[in-house]
């Protein structure tokens, strides 16, 4: 057996290390003191693409929303690249981090302001739909579920070879829902932690 | 190249569901996860550079205008990948309760009081070993909802990165000889005793500093391996 250091919930009380200025709201002021690394907004000055936004309710096996739990997302940034020494290909100036962090509000809806992702390289050379890494964390999970957002208006979802693991009538659970806010795009992406209608999460 | 994650290694972590913590009832996935080659997607993870870190994110105890109360500790260690490799230059990040149990939290209204000079949040980088360290105060024990006259054994919650988004991990480390270990359902949601116990740190008396402050080692072992060439590896 392997060595690791064994994960354990990040509890309830997270959201003033991690998420000081997020949605969390929890701060009578609306955030607390201490400063922010990683927010909700990946928007950079450099970035080239669409900006959208990505929002959802997560929901646990009652149906309730869960208040206190932290999304944290990854993607590639609209050319498909990442931003990361594994992606050879990355862009050493590139601001973009393709990384952010969400902590869920009283209501459970979690949100975040990003740019839409490119396709990126996949198994044995074939592209991915484009897509967004969820990685998903709160009280009462001893360790994180990893699930992964596919957008509605892809045809490469067809061919997309992680998506096609899935079984078909469980594949709705990954694709969000477009809609437009004010001019915005906006995908809707609610999950479901638990039940019949539960998220696709990954074994990784 | 690539990195490889094996799975395997998983079985050291709790599972979802552990009923004796209350919440992973319904909190915890009931169909089966699905499994997932990994792919790009999985194998690259964000970066933090030392830039993201200011002074005194180290140091608990110099945050405020005064030092908080409570026992002065120190709590450094290695972080690790799985073959004992140092991770370089990555972001590790902690949140505790002070030296009576309270969480800055406006969530946390247990009858403990606040301390004015105490936040609880902290984060650094690992420098070329791999190496962290914090200053901080011993954090209280505190009750919690779980079951009749429940307590937390004394930890500090840890969040670490490593080289992708396959290595992320949030624990919490403890502190040797807790009483309250038998009692605890999140402490024993990991039913490998060697794997428990390398969530708690060791008393260093070496690295201890007279008249200042007592210190911990703790060293994080994240999931990953050696790069090693993949036939289809076309990254
Ligand atoms: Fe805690």
């Amino acid at each position: 057996m392997s060595d690791i250091t064994p994960s354990q919930t990040v509890g309830p009380f997270f959201a003033y290390g991690l998420t000081p200025k997020g949605r969390a709201h929890w701060d009578p002021n609306g955030t607390y003191s201490w400063k922010e690394t990683v927010g909700d907004n990946l928007v950079t000055p450099d970035v080239t693409g669409e900006t959208i936004q990505l929002e959802g309710t997560i929901y646990d096996g009652d149906g309730v929303p869960i208040p206190d739990a932290m999304i944290e997302i990854w993607q590639a940034d609209p050319q498909g690249r990442y931003a990361s020494p594994q992606d050879k290909r990355a862009l050493p100036n590139a601001k973009f981090k393709g990384f952010g962090r969400s902590a869920a509000n009283k209501d459970g809806v979690y949100g975040f302001t990003t740019v839409k992702p490119g396709a990126v390289p996949g198994l044995k050379g074939a592209m991915q739909a484009p897509h967004v890494v969820f990685c998903i964390y709160s009280r009462g999970m001893l360790r994180q579920i990893y699930t992964r957002m596919y957008f509605p208006d892809e045809a490469a979802n067809a061919t997309d070879a992680i998506l096609n693991l899935v079984p078909a009538d469980r594949r709705k659970t990954l694709i969000a829902a477009k809609e437009s806010r004010g001019g915005k795009t906006v995908y809707k992406f609610d999950i479901r932690v638990q039940g019949d209608n539960e998220t696709v999460f990954f074994d990784i | 190249m690539s990195l490889v994650y094996p799975t395997k290694s998983l079985e050291a972590f709790p599972k979802h569901l552990s009923p004796g913590y209350r919440s992973t009832i319904k909190r915890s996935p009931s169909k089966p996860l699905i499994l997932m080659p990994h792919t790009l997607s999985e194998l690259t993870g964000p970066v933090y550079g030392h830039d993201a870190i200011q002074e005194h994110d180290n140091d608990l105890t110099k945050q405020h205008k005064g030092e908080p109360l409570g026992e002065r500790i120190i709590v450094h260690g290695q972080v690790l990948d799985e073959d004992r490799r140092p991770v370089p230059d990555t972001l590790v990040e902690i949140w505790q309760a002070n030296a009576c149990g309270r969480y800055v939290h406006i969530v946390d209204q247990h009858p403990a009081p606040l301390d004015p000079n105490f936040t609880g949040a902290g984060r650094t980088i690992t420098d070329k070993n791999g190496y962290y360290k914090f200053v901080t105060v011993k954090p209280g024990a505190y009750p919690w909802g779980n079951h009749h006259n429940a307590w937390r054994p004394n930890h500090i919650h840890f969040s670490v990165f490593g080289h992708s988004f396959l290595s992320r991990l949030v624990t919490q480390m403890y502190f040797p000889g807790d009483y309250l270990f038998p009692f605890d359902p999140i402490f024993n949601s990991v039913t490998d005793e060697k794997a428990r116990n390398r969530m708690v740190a060791a008393f260093d008396l070496e690295n201890t500093i007279p008249d200042w402050a007592l210190a911990f080692r703790f060293d994080i072992v994240l999931r990953g391996r050696e790069a090693i060439p993949l036939d289809n590896d076309e990254h």
